[in-house]
């Protein structure tokens, strides 16, 4: 997979050379308090593959949606070919030649693939559609982007892979000058994403410009020509793939950590992961184009980090190890007994809890109250009939507003009126009410301020030193390296390491990221 | 899927080896069950073999056959209209009472269609443009149309007119065999509305929304036009429908048509439209109509069976398509 | 000073606000057009007069829309419940008519119970197709409604049946402690539906499943049994106001008892402040819709107009009480200020997702 794939000599021409097909400079979006987009600048150039790098939160969707005018930017300019444009709507970006393929494919599912290219302009006689016409035009884009498909035959009766490139066909129908494509290949399997590279090479070599989005290191380095690495809705640098290596992009997508934090002593020694007690073994955990198989096993009183990029799969692995998606593959042991986790409903009754890292759709109930945030997974595992009495209600959530020091200090107060992170202390506090033996945090400290965030560390280290197993899972290294006892690397949806964190340096994590264990470059501060 | 490096093959080639796609399937199934209750039926019942029968379910049915083909429309996209039973009666009620008044019939009749169009697009507004559910804004329809009905008058009024009288009783003989004027009325409205959902635009984003009413907005594709669209012609329909009721049943009444909605929405079900939208077509909701109609005759000729079995055998009927297209969309997502 | 403006603001912000004032205002119209309008009389002991009609009068609704209510919460909606109703009304007075002694109290109590729990076992079915199948509640339900009342001629045989037992009528008809009876049963439905939604959890799990199905899910909440219950629950809702309407008119007729009464039930549900869109709901704004619509029906000839022009202004009610609640109305009627910023977080406005989302993939 990680040949390198050379383009032809476009990206070798000095720049100043070629005029960029689309330029937006400085630009800026602020939704509410939060500044999606900082002064944001990136060049498109014709026949590029131009890959857009970053986290969750960098600001690739905005950057997106900003160039197809699904957002209007609040300052700075676009301009195309030289000219000023600003849009308004998807429509007028798609006029000025600007065609999108999101990862949900947005075509219509009940139509054939000749009217899913060509709906809104079929072609037409006497004011009627022309279906024979429209199939032979539709036939003749998909043999000249070679794919093998029948224009007459409805969508949905083939695979998302075929439906992705039907979407580029569509795109394409309309000459498109630039093509994004927004993380097309998150489900598709390794011969899926051949096809679809060998089609975005042809058109590629036709001149058309491709914004490509994907979380496949080794995708990036087979197809992209050049990468704009975004952070915290901030450019951090433009890049040429071929002069940068794997290392030094992971580096400087993830980014040192500004803020200082103290160093938590941990009160639980270093446990001996070998000697404890194995709470959950999983062997061959794994479920279709989500997650290869893995194994893992998690002991009493430990902190287990997982670190990787998005779409590693450190998140499918959580979800797997909760109940929250069914595994296809692999076996699950608690303690000493064999279980399938086929409902989260499963896991909270084994002990186990899991906080979400998307706060709002997975976690919140924003227009409960926080108490009953709190108390909703307890009262969930009782059953409707048997409330919890009021004055454990009441006990139970002033003890953890006390505890984890929520802001304002009122059970009664609507959950969607709280910061993101008080937010997120409530979550965390629904688990432990549950009293679990085992706790899974996928990014817990995600967009939430940094008091808040000592405050969730200094917490887990505290719940593994009573005893609970923990999982960390944060897109910060730090973070994860400075509260686990055992650190699990994972990257294209496959553990590649596992070791127990006996000072283990941000560096040595990046490096088996990047997949270069073998430093070859001197490094940079 | 590589039918695109084939040769041209003959055309008995193509008929041999003709097998329905997928999307027929519910159409196929639905005019197996018509030709199999009419055939039962003729089986048992001598009178039921006549091709009259088959002629006089489309006359008797005229106006639920209307009511259905905009029904079709909204359904497609993803809505439902239950305003359709209340419009018919508020046209039954206007014809009656204009011609009372001494209206030219082609007035009369303007104005019933002026209305329901109208009654139609104020509803097709406030679901696209004010985010109000389908079915809460055409519940409103409902009771504003029905209000309207009895603003006009609380008592029946009948309809003498010698025009409408004349296009009532007017036959039409197709040899041994008559037609009535409502029936043709009723096919010339399939046949347009089958063209345009097959043929224009309009009718392709019809379908469009249906799948997917998020892409279409990305794709470019006239949503809020269609969407407002599909209830103008639902009430244009519901209109039409209501001047062929009144010419069925010659009288306006603030009584008629109540709960038609539901055997309207039952016809399209059954006529293999899914309910959630995006597949069907306005053939298949002439077989729902005609299905029901058979059942109705069925019926009426066992003499044993009363007239309540026909909401129940229609709730069943309901139901399995219902279910069987809940699985068929399950499987395929 | 500042306690006094925070009380009229906790007052101003008060779900209850706007349709309370909507009935102070339908009441005050009445007693313009007739100044007795709220004049109450004891007779025989029991109490008599406008107001009193309304409240008896509401009782079907009421009870209607408690269970209805409990659906729409969990982003529901029950269509079937006339058709309900009509079969609890058929089952009954047939019961009541097959009975060896038609007029004991026995024979009333053994009807009811027995139509009850065929209400009760109609809304289980729902719930199944809801929750097991997966089937959209509006379309699920539309199918009841289509069959129901068929079912319910099928009981009756396609008679008008008429029944003759006094404690049946009793339901309608009859006075406890002055008050009508029916609109004590629907206080009664009203005070336990409180006890069981906010005495045990089913309220706030009800609501929780409501507002974030996903959330709710991997907190572990059953949301199949709960939506089960609430099914269930409102076919026994639905089933009460069948027999209390029956009560009524001692007979039953399956062709027009309850009908649109679903479309009131939604009407005063949605009037009372619980969102269509499902979440959190109020049950005393349910009591004050039903009433509301009640009063209504009671205005119409009040002022002088035909009772029947009463589906006019309930389509006036429908659209202005749903303009109120869209946000993209109040976001059009409020054009004069500032353009608001998009919604927090990237949720943008431009992408509605598709009512029917969830069956595709």
């Amino acid at each position: 997979m990680t040949q390198m794939q050379t383009p032809p000599d476009v990206v070798a021409t000095p720049e100043a050379a070629r005029e960029p097909v689309i330029e937006m400079r400085d630009i800026s979006i602020t939704f509410g308090a939060v500044r999606a987009l900082d002064g944001v600048s990136v060049r498109l150039f014709p026949g590029e593959v131009h890959a857009l790098m970053g986290e969750n939160g960098a600001g690739k969707s905005t950057l997106i949606k900003a160039l197809t005018g699904v957002y209007s930017i609040d300052s700075g300019v676009i301009t195309i070919s030289g000219e000023r444009h600003e849009f308004h709507s998807p429509a007028a970006s798609q006029e000025a030649g600007i065609s999108t393929v999101y990862q949900e494919v947005n075509l219509v599912p009940n139509l054939t693939v000749a009217e899913n290219m060509l709906l809104g302009r079929e072609p037409r006689r006497l004011g009627a559609i022309n279906v024979r016409e429209m199939n032979r035009r539709a036939r003749r884009t998909l043999l000249h982007l070679g794919i093998d498909v029948d224009p007459r035959s409805v969508l949905d009766e083939h695979p998302i892979a075929v439906q992705q490139l039907v979407a580029i066909a569509r795109a394409v129908d309309v000459e498109a000058k630039v093509l994004i494509l927004d993380e097309p290949t998150s489900s598709l399997d390794a011969d899926e994403v051949e096809k679809l590279f060998t089609v975005m090479r042809r058109l590629r070599d036709e001149g058309v410009a491709i914004v490509f989005v994907s979380h496949f290191l080794d995708q990036i380095y087979e197809i992209a020509d050049r990468m704009t690495i975004l952070r915290n809705g901030r450019l951090v640098e433009e890049r040429l793939v071929s002069e940068t290596s794997q290392l030094e992009l992971v580096r400087l997508m993830i980014g040192r950590e500004l803020e200082v934090l103290d160093r938590l002593d941990r009160a639980a020694p270093q446990t001996d992961a070998e000697e404890g007690t194995p709470l959950l073994t999983a062997v061959g955990l794994g479920r279709k184009n989500t997650l290869e198989a893995t194994d893992l096993t998690l002991y009493e009183g430990e902190v287990v980090g997982i670190a990787g990029l998005l779409g590693s799969g450190r998140t499918e692995l959580a979800r797997l190890l909760f109940g929250a998606d069914t595994a296809d593959t692999g076996e699950l042991t608690f303690r000493s007994e064999r279980r399938k986790l086929r409902s989260p409903r499963h896991a909270i009754d084994r002990k186990i809890a899991f906080s979400s890292e998307d706060r709002k759709a997975e976690g919140v109930v924003g227009d409960l109250t926080v108490a009953d945030n709190m108390l909703l997974a307890l009262q969930a595992s009782r059953g409707w009939l048997r409330p919890i009495p009021q004055a454990t209600r009441t006990q139970l959530v002033d003890d953890y507003i006390q505890a984890l020091d929520i802001r304002p200090a009122d059970p009664q107060a609507l959950m969607r009126n709280l910061s993101g992170g008080n937010q997120q202390k409530v979550l965390l506090a629904r688990w432990l009410i549950t009293q679990p033996e085992i706790l899974i945090l996928d990014e817990p400290t995600r967009g939430i301020d940094i008091g808040a965030k000592a405050q969730i560390q200094a917490k887990v280290a505290e719940l593994a030193a009573q005893g609970m197993s923990v999982v960390f899972i944060s897109a910060e290294l730090e973070e994860v390296l400075r509260l686990s006892d055992r650190l699990v690397v994972m990257r294209d949806r496959r553990k590649i390491d596992e070791r127990v964190n006996d000072d283990v340096s941000v560096r040595d994590v990046l490096e088996t990221i990047a997949g270069e264990a073998r430093a070859e470059e001197a490094p940079h501060d | 899927m590589s039918t695109a490096t084939v040769s041209p093959a003959s055309t008995w080639d193509r008929v041999r080896t003709f097998t329905p796609p997928g999307r027929y399937l519910p159409l196929i199934a639905t005019l197996a069950l018509f030709i199999g209750l009419f055939g039962v039926g003729g089986m048992r019942y001598d009178g039921l073999s006549d091709p009259q029968v088959l002629i006089s379910l489309l006359i008797d049915n005229a106006f639920l056959i209307v009511l259905g083909v905009g029904m079709t429309f909204v359904i497609l996209t993803g809505g439902i209209d239950l305003s359709v039973g209340s419009v018919v009666a508020l046209s039954t009620m206007i014809a009656a009472k204009t011609l009372q008044m001494g209206w030219s019939p082609y007035l009369s009749i303007a104005a019933v269609l002026l209305t329901g169009t109208v009654l139609g697009l104020l509803m097709g507004l406030l679901i696209h443009y004010f985010d109000i559910q389908p079915f809460i804004a055409t519940l409103a329809g409902l009771f504003l149309a029905r209000g309207l009905t009895y603003l006009i008058s609380v008592e029946s009024i009948s309809i003498n007119d010698p025009t409408f009288t004349s296009l009532a009783f007017k036959t039409v003989y197709l040899g041994d065999y008559y037609v009535r004027w409502t029936a043709i009325i009723a096919l010339a409205t399939v046949a347009v509305a089958a063209f345009v959902l097959a043929r224009t635009r309009f009718g392709r984003t019809v379908y469009a929304i249906g799948g997917n009413e998020s892409s279409a907005m990305l794709m470019g594709l006239r949503v809020a036009f269609t969407k407002v669209g599909v209830y103008v012609i639902s009430g244009f329909c519901a209109a039409l429908a209501g001047l062929l009721f009144a010419l069925y049943i010659l009288s306006g009444n603030s009584l008629h048509a109540i709960g038609m909605e539901l055997d309207a929405i039952a016809a399209v079900v059954i006529g293999g439209t899914l309910l959630t939208g995006g597949r069907g077509y306005v053939v298949g909701s002439l077989l729902g109509v005609l299905v029901l109609g058979i059942i109705k005759t069925l019926i009426s000729f066992d003499g044993t069976l009363s007239s309540y079995w026909i909401r129940i055998i229609t709730g069943v009927l309901l139901l399995a398509f219902v279910v069987v297209q809940r699985f068929a969309t399950r499987r395929r997502s | 000073m500042t306690e006094t403006t925070t009380r009229v603001q906790r007052v101003l912000r008060h779900p209850l606000l706007w349709p309370v004032l909507a009935l102070v205002v339908l009441v005050l119209v009445n007693v313009v057009a007739r100044p007795s309008f709220l004049d109450v009389r004891m007779q025989d002991g029991h109490l008599y007069g406008n107001v009193i009609d309304i409240l008896r009068n509401s009782a079907p609704v009421m009870l209607v829309a408690l269970g209805m209510t409990l659906v729409i919460a969990t982003r529901g909606i029950d269509l079937s419940v006339g058709a309900i109703a009509a079969i609890a009304g058929a089952v009954a007075c047939t019961r009541i008519v097959g009975a060896g002694d038609e007029a004991a109290l026995t024979t009333a109590v053994m009807a009811v119970t027995y139509a009850l729990v065929v209400c009760i076992v109609l809304g289980a079915w729902n719930g199944l197709l809801v929750s097991v199948l997966g089937i959209q509640p509006i379309i699920a339900t539309l199918i009841l409604m289509v069959a129901g009342r068929g079912i319910s001629m099928a009981v009756t045989d396609g008679q008008i049946t008429t029944v003759n037992n006094p404690f049946f009528s009793d339901l309608a008809s009859g006075f406890v402690l002055t008050l009508p009876l029916a609109f004590l049963i629907a206080l009664a439905v009203l005070a336990f539906t409180a006890v069981l939604t906010r005495r045990t959890a089913l309220g706030m799990l009800i609501e929780a499943v409501g507002i974030n199905p996903e959330a709710s899910r991997l907190a572990g909440v059953r949301a199949r049994t709960i939506i089960w219950t609430v099914y269930a629950f409102s076919g026994l809702c639905a089933g009460m106001a069948g027999l209390v309407i029956a009560a009524n008119t001692n007979s039953v007729n399956a062709n027009s008892l309850g009908l649109w009464i679903e479309l009131d039930a939604i009407l005063a549900v949605v009037i009372g402040g619980t969102s269509l869109a499902g979440g959190r709901f109020s049950l005393a704004g349910t009591f004050v819709g039903a009433i509301f619509i009640a009063t209504l029906a009671r205005t119409i000839p009040n002022i002088g107009i035909p009772s029947e022009i009463n589906y006019l202004f309930k389509a006036i009610v429908v659209i202005a009480v749903c303009l109120l609640q869209s946000p993209r109305a109040r976001a059009v009627f409020r054009v004069r200020r500032t353009p608001r910023p998009p919604a927090a977080g990237p949720a943008p406005t431009a992408e509605p997702a598709p009512a029917t989302a969830g069956v595709r993939a």
